[in-house]
C-alpha cells in the first residue's frame, strides 16, 4: 500500500501549502472528491479478493480520516487567519472622543446643601421648605422679635409691603413647620419629636465682596423631651467634622444674641490660624414655642442656622462670593 | 468669649518717637524762598532750634508738634538738613505727619497750656487704643464706659467701686416745674436749672479727645458735656436754653398737628405717638431721641435747663426708623437705661457745666412714677441642668451659681434647689429662667460646657414613591449636558414685561439697584442674563438651568411657585469628529423636557408666549393639565438683548414634575408583536400630535404602540402637503393575532387618518 502512503503524504502537503478556502475545496476534491484518488482507491476495494477487503477497507479508511481532520484544521486555520486580518482591519482609534452629548452639573450652592441635607438625613433630620415673600408674623413676630424690636435693626429687610418681607432668614420654616407638627399631633400625650433642616433663600438689603443681596442657609431645629445645649454643641461639631471630612476640626461657641433662642450661641471654626465666624445656634426661646403652642416645660429644643455660600466657600476654596450668582461657566464647571 | 465682642483694637496714633511740643519764638523770612519760614523754636531746650517750616499757618508763639532730629515718623526720618541753603534742625509737623489724619492742612496747632518739651506722644495721650466692640441689641447696659466696666469687673472677679457721688455747691434753690403727662412712657424725669454759665467756655482739651475718639464731634462745652456723660453712664441728657422756655416742662404726647424743628435742622409733623419735651406753648423736643432747635443751647446762652430722664423703650423704639435718623440718645433709650442712675448722671453733668463753664446750679425738678419691675425670677436647678445638659455640680454647685449671679448685680435667694433672682435696673434683657440659664453659661464660659451626644429614639422618615426628588430630577438635566445656576430672584423689571407680559411685577420697596427691584414670575431672564454673561465671555455653546422659586400676586397675598427652566444656545452637540455641527433647535429642547417627566407622556400645544417666536412656542401639558412651557426665543428679544443666535428655552412646574405614579405591573405577552407601518400624506396644518391622538380616540384592538417614524415634505408629496409614516405595533397577551384581526384595526385607523383627509400611500 505504497500508494495510501504517498497519497496522505501529498494531500498533507498540498493543504499546508493552501492559503484561500476556495483553493483549499477544491484540493480536498482531488483526493476526496467523486473523482479523488482515494475515492478512487476505495472504489477499487471490490477488485481485491473478498478476504483482504476488510482490512485494505481499513485502512484506507485510516487514511481518509486522517486527511479529513487535516483538511478540517486547515480550513480552521484558514478561517482564524481571515478572522485576524478582518479584526486587524476593523481596529478602532480607541483614544477618539467619545460621541455627544457631555455632562453638565451641578451649582456648588447645590452641591452642598445635598451634602448638608444627606448628613442630617443620616441621623434622621427631614428637610422643610417655606415661602420666600415671608409676612411679618413668620419672620419677625412669632421668633420674638416684635413690631419695632431693635433686633429687626440686625436685618436689613427687604419689603414687598407693609405686611410682607422677602424672608431675612430660614427660620421663619421652623415656625411654620412647628406649627403643622403640633396640629398633626394635638391629640397624642407627647408629640414626637421634630427634627428638621430648613434649606433655602434668603435675602438682606446688603452688597459688596462679603454679603449678596441673596444667598442660602440652612436652619436646623431638633424639639424634644430631652434636647440640651450640650447636644447642640455636639451636633454642630460633629455636623463640621463630617462636612468637612476633618476630625481635627476645632469649633468654639460665643454667646450671642438672638431673640429666638436662649441661650444664644455663635460658633465659630478654627480656620488657617484664625477663628472664623460659621453660624448662629441656641436653645429655643419659650416665647417662640408659646407662638406655636408647645409646652416649653415639657418640650425643649434648639435651633442653628449656617451660611451654604460660607460652608461653599471654605470647602472648595471660593474666595469672593459674587461668583456664586455670577454663573459664569468656567466657574461652574470646576464643580462638575 | 462671653458676649462682649472686641471687633477691633487699634492704636489711636501709628508708632513714632523724638516729637515734642514746640513753641514759635520768631519767624524770619527764608531768604531765597517765598513759601518758607526760617523759625526759632523752644523746644525746652537750652538753647531754641533754628528750623525751616513751609506751614502757611504757622504764627509766632503758637505751639505745635517739633520732630527733633533722630525722629522717625511714619514714613520718614529727621535729620539735620539743609533747606535752600539754611540749616534746619528739626522739623514742624502736621497732623497728616504724624499719622493722626489723612489730610491736613498746615501745623497741627496744641493748646495754649501745652507744655513745651514734653513729648507728644503724652500731651495728646497717644499711645491709647480704641477697642471697637460688637454689641448685641439685648446689651443696652454695655452701652457706656461704666457698664462696659462694671460687666468686664463682673466677668473677671474683679471688684467694681462704688462711685463717689459727684460733689458740688447747689447754689440756688431755683427750679421749674416738671409735670409728666404719661407716667408710663416716662416715668422718671429729673431736670436741674443752671444760671450764668459761659455757654462759650472751650472744652477741655481731654474731653474733647476722648469724644473724639468715641466719634463724637465737639460741638460746645455744655453740648460736649451731655454726650461725655452719655458715653461715661450710658444716660442720654439735654440741654435746653431756659431763655427760651415758656414756663414749666410738660412730659406729654403731641397732639395732632404739632411740629418741631429739630436739631438737624429738620421740621417734622408729629404724631399721636411720639413723646414730646413741651413747655406752656409748644413741644421743645422730641424726647429721648432729639432736642428742638428753637431751645437749644447757643453761644450766648446763659441759663440752662438741664434733662436727665427715662423713657419707657417701647415708646422711643421704632421712632427714628419712622423718622429716618436715629440719634445716640434714641438707640440707648431702646435698648434701656438704667432708670437707678438718672439722678446720678444729672449730677455728674451738673459738676462738670460747673466746672468748665461755672455758673450756679439750683435744685432738682424730679417728677416720679412708678419704675419698670423688675420681678423675682425663679431659677430651678433641674431646669439649668436640662436646658444646659450638664449638671449643676460641674459649675460649682448651687451656691457657685448663686455667686456668679450675684456678681451680675442680681439679688439671689436660695431655697434648696430653687433661687428666686431679682436682676438690676440697668438689665432690661432678664426677664424668664432661660434668661438667667443664659448668663450661668455665659460667665462659665461656653467653651467650658462639655459637649454631649444627643440620644433620640430612633424612626425613619417616610418615603413616597408618588414624588421624585428634587435631586434626580437635577442629574436628568445634568446628564443632558445642562449646567445649574442660581439667578437672583428679584430682576429687572423689564425682563417681567418682555419676557412674561407682566406690567405690573411684584416690587420691592426698597430695592438695592433698579436691575434688582421686581420679584421674578419666571426663571427665564436670570438665565438669559447668564447667558449673556457667558457669551461676553465667548462661550459658544450654552446649556443652563435653574430650580427656583416664581412670585405672583394672587388674592389675600403672594404665591410662590417652584420651577425648572433651562435654555440651549449654540451647537446641538458639543464641537466634535464624529457628529455634524449644526444649531441645536425646538425638538431637541422637547427631547429634553420628555426625559425629564419620562416615563410620563407630555403634549404639547401650539400657543404663544411673550418671550418666544409665535410659530415655535408651545404650552406644555401633562395629564390634562397646563405644566409649562417651551420655545425659541422671539428674534425681537435676541436683537434686543445681543443674543446672536437662536435660543431654545423651557419652564415647566415643578408640582407637575414631582408627580410619580407608583408601577403597576401588567401582563407581558409571551406572543410576538405584528409591526405594520401606515404612511400617509396630510394636510402641513395638520399636527401629528392631533393625528395620533384622533388615531388613539378610535381604541382599535390591540394595538400597543403607535407612533411617527418619518416625515418628509418634498415636490412629490405636493405643495402644502406632509408624507408622515407611522407605526403600529399590535400585540395580545393571550395568543397570537391573526392577519384578519391585524387588518380590522389597521383598518380602523386608516378610516380615521382618512376622515381627516390623509392619503394612504402604499
Amino acid at each position: 500500500m505504497q500508494e495510501l502512503e504517498l497519497i496522505l503524504d501529498e494531500a498533507l502537503k498540498q493543504f499546508a501549502a493552501t492559503a484561500q478556502a476556495a483553493e483549499l475545496e477544491q484540493v480536498k476534491a482531488r483526493y476526496l472528491g467523486k473523482e479523488g484518488s482515494l475515492t478512487g482507491l476505495l472504489k477499487s476495494l471490490g477488485r481485491l479478493p473478498a478476504e483482504d477487503r476488510p482490512a485494505a477497507g481499513a485502512r484506507i479508511n485510516r487514511v481518509k480520516q486522517t486527511i479529513e481532520i487535516a483538511l478540517q484544521a486547515r480550513r480552521d486555520a484558514i478561517q482564524q487567519q481571515a478572522l485576524q486580518q478582518k479584526l486587524a482591519a476593523e481596529a478602532l482609534d480607541v483614544t477618539l472622543p467619545g460621541r455627544g452629548l457631555d455632562v453638565g452639573g451641578l451649582h456648588p450652592v447645590t452641591r452642598v446643601l445635598d451634602r448638608i441635607e444627606t448628613l442630617f438625613h443620616s441621623i434622621g433630620f427631614d428637610v422643610a421648605t417655606g415661602p420666600e415673600i415671608e409676612n411679618d408674623f413668620y419672620n419677625f413676630t412669632a421668633l420674638n422679635i416684635p413690631q419695632n424690636h431693635p433686633a429687626r435693626a440686625m436685618h436689613d429687610t427687604f419689603y414687598i409691603d407693609e405686611q410682607h418681607v422677602l424672608r431675612t432668614h430660614t427660620s421663619p420654616i421652623q415656625i411654620r413647620y412647628m406649627q403643622a407638627h403640633t396640629e398633626k399631633y394635638r391629640s397624642f400625650q407627647t408629640m414626637p419629636d421634630i427634627r428638621i433642616i430648613a434649606p433655602g433663600r434668603v435675602y438682606r438689603v446688603d452688597s459688596d465682596a462679603t454679603h449678596s443681596p441673596m444667598f442660602h442657609q440652612v436652619e436646623g431645629l431638633w424639639i424634644g423631651e430631652q434636647v440640651s445645649f450640650a447636644n447642640l454643641e455636639h451636633l454642630i461639631s460633629f455636623f463640621l467634622t463630617e462636612f468637612f471630612e476633618n476630625k481635627a476640626i476645632k469649633v468654639r461657641f460665643r454667646p450671642s444674641f438672638f431673640p429666638f433662642t436662649e441661650p444664644s450661641a455663635e460658633f465659630d471654626m478654627r480656620w488657617k490660624g484664625g477663628w472664623l465666624e460659621i453660624g448662629g445656634c441656641g436653645m429655643v426661646h419659650p416665647n417662640v414655642l408659646k407662638h406655636v403652642g408647645i409646652d416649653s416645660e415639657k418640650y425643649i429644643g434648639f435651633a442653628f442656622g449656617v451660611g451654604v455660600e460660607r460652608l461653599a466657600m471654605l470647602r472648595y476654596g471660593v474666595n469672593d462670593l459674587r461668583l456664586f450668582f455670577e454663573n459664569d461657566l468656567q466657574f461652574l464647571k470646576q464643580f462638575n | 468669649m462671653a458676649g462682649l465682642e472686641a471687633e477691633k483694637m487699634v492704636a489711636v496714633a501709628p508708632a513714632f518717637d523724638k516729637v515734642v511740643v514746640a513753641q514759635v519764638l520768631s519767624k524770619e523770612k527764608h531768604p531765597d524762598a517765598d513759601r518758607l519760614n526760617l523759625l526759632k523754636v523752644d523746644v525746652g531746650q537750652v538753647e531754641p532750634l533754628d528750623i525751616v517750616c513751609g506751614a502757611q499757618n504757622v504764627t509766632v508763639g503758637m505751639k505745635a508738634p517739633c520732630a527733633l532730629v533722630g525722629a522717625k515718623l511714619p514714613g520718614m526720618e529727621i535729620k539735620q538738613a539743609k533747606v535752600r541753603g539754611v540749616v534746619s534742625s528739626g522739623m514742624m509737623c502736621s497732623a497728616k505727619e504724624l499719622g493722626l489724619a489723612e489730610e491736613s492742612s498746615g501745623l497741627l496747632e496744641l493748646s495754649a497750656d501745652a507744655e513745651v518739651g514734653q513729648s507728644i506722644r503724652q500731651h495728646l495721650d497717644l499711645d491709647d487704643h480704641l477697642i471697637t466692640l460688637k454689641l448685641t441689641p439685648n446689651r443696652g447696659d454695655c452701652l457706656s464706659l461704666y457698664g462696659i466696666a462694671r460687666e468686664v469687673a463682673a466677668l473677671v472677679h474683679a471688684p467694681f467701686p462704688v462711685l463717689e457721688e459727684p460733689s458740688f455747691d447747689q447754689a440756688s434753690n431755683e427750679k421749674i416745674n416738671v409735670r409728666v403727662a404719661d407716667v408710663a412712657a416716662c416715668p422718671r424725669y429729673t431736670g436741674r436749672v443752671i444760671a450764668g454759665v459761659d455757654a462759650k467756655a472751650a472744652t477741655p482739651a481731654w474731653m474733647v479727645r476722648r469724644l473724639e475718639r468715641c466719634g463724637l464731634r465737639s460741638i460746645s462745652a455744655i453740648v460736649d458735656v451731655t454726650n461725655y456723660v452719655l458715653l461715661e453712664f450710658g444716660q442720654p441728657l439735654h440741654a435746653f436754653d431756659l431763655s427760651k422756655l415758656n414756663g414749666g416742662i410738660t412730659v406729654r404726647f403731641a397732639l395732632a398737628g404739632e411740629r418741631i424743628k429739630l436739631l438737624n435742622e429738620q421740621t417734622i409733623e408729629l404724631q399721636d405717638d411720639m413723646l414730646v419735651i413741651a413747655d406752656d406753648k409748644a413741644p421743645v423736643a422730641l424726647a429721648g431721641v432729639m432736642g428742638g432747635a428753637d431751645s437749644a443751647v447757643t453761644d450766648t446762652t446763659t441759663d440752662i435747663f438741664l434733662e436727665s430722664a427715662f423713657f419707657a423703650p417701647s415708646v422711643i423704639v421704632g421712632k427714628s426708623r419712622r423718622l429716618g435718623f436715629g440719634s445716640d440718645s434714641s438707640y440707648r433709650f431702646e435698648r434701656g437705661v438704667d432708670f437707678a442712675a438718672t439722678r446720678m448722671a444729672l449730677e455728674r453733668a451738673t459738676q462738670l457745666v460747673l466746672e468748665i463753664c461755672g455758673g450756679q446750679a439750683g435744685a432738682i425738678s424730679e417728677a416720679r412714677a412708678t419704675l419698670p419691675a423688675r420681678p423675682p425670677i425663679l431659677l430651678r436647678a433641674s431646669r439649668v441642668e436640662r436646658v444646659l445638659g450638664l449638671s449643676v455640680v460641674s459649675l460649682g454647685g448651687a451656691d457657685e451659681v448663686g455667686r456668679m449671679l450675684s456678681r451680675l448685680g442680681m439679688i439671689c435667694r436660695r431655697n434648696g434647689d430653687e433661687f428666686s433672682v431679682t436682676p438690676p435696673s440697668y438689665r432690661f434683657d432678664i426677664a424668664i429662667e432661660e434668661d438667667l440659664i443664659e448668663e450661668i453659661a455665659r460667665v462659665r464660659g461656653y467653651e467650658n460646657l462639655t459637649a454631649a451626644t444627643p440620644q433620640a429614639r430612633m424612626t425613619m422618615l417616610p418615603l413616597t414613591e408618588e414624588q421624585r426628588p428634587l435631586a434626580k430630577l437635577r442629574q436628568a438635566l445634568v446628564l443632558r449636558d445642562y449646567q445649574e445656576t442660581i439667578n437672583y430672584a428679584f430682576v429687572e423689571s423689564e425682563w417681567e414685561r418682555d419676557l412674561c407680559g407682566n406690567t405690573t411685577p411684584i416690587a420691592l420697596k426698597n430695592p438695592i439697584a433698579s436691575q434688582m427691584s421686581v420679584m421674578r414670575s419666571s426663571l427665564l431672564g436670570g438665565l438669559l442674563a447668564a447667558l449673556r454673561t457667558n457669551l461676553a465671555r465667548k462661550q459658544p455653546r450654552v446649556r443652563l438651568f435653574e430650580m427656583g422659586g416664581c412670585f405672583a400676586a394672587e388674592a389675600g397675598g403672594y404665591v410662590q411657585r417652584e420651577r425648572v427652566a433651562g435654555l440651549t444656545y449654540g451647537s446641538a452637540l458639543p464641537e466634535q469628529w464624529g457628529a455634524a455641527a449644526r444649531n441645536v433647535d425646538f425638538y431637541d429642547v422637547k427631547a429634553d423636557v420628555e426625559a425629564l417627566f419620562a416615563p410620563a407622556t407630555l403634549s404639547l400645544v401650539a400657543a404663544t408666549h411673550p418671550a418666544s417666536h409665535p410659530g415655535r412656542s408651545a404650552q406644555i401639558w401633562l395629564n390634562g393639565e397646563k405644566a409649562g412651557w417651551i420655545g425659541e426665543l422671539h428674534p425681537q428679544w435676541m436683537r434686543q438683548y445681543d443674543i446672536p443666535q437662536p435660543v431654545v428655552w423651557f419652564e415647566v412646574d415643578l408640582a407637575a414634575l414631582v408627580r410619580a405614579e407608583m408601577p403597576h405591573v401588567g401582563e407581558i405577552s409571551r406572543f410576538p408583536p405584528v409591526r405594520r407601518d401606515l404612511a400617509v400624506v396630510v394636510d402641513e396644518g395638520l399636527t401629528v400630535q392631533f393625528l395620533l391622538d384622533a388615531m388613539r380616540a378610535a381604541q382599535a384592538p390591540n394595538i400597543c404602540e403607535l407612533a411617527l417614524f418619518d416625515l418628509y415634505r418634498a415636490k412629490g408629496v405636493g405643495d402644502g402637503k406632509k408624507s408622515l409614516a407611522f407605526r403600529v405595533l399590535l400585540q395580545d397577551t393571550q395568543k397570537t393575532l391573526t392577519d384578519g384581526e391585524v387588518d380590522q384595526s389597521i383598518a380602523r385607523l386608516v378610516a380615521v387618518l382618512q376622515q381627516h383627509g390623509a392619503q394612504l400611500r402604499m
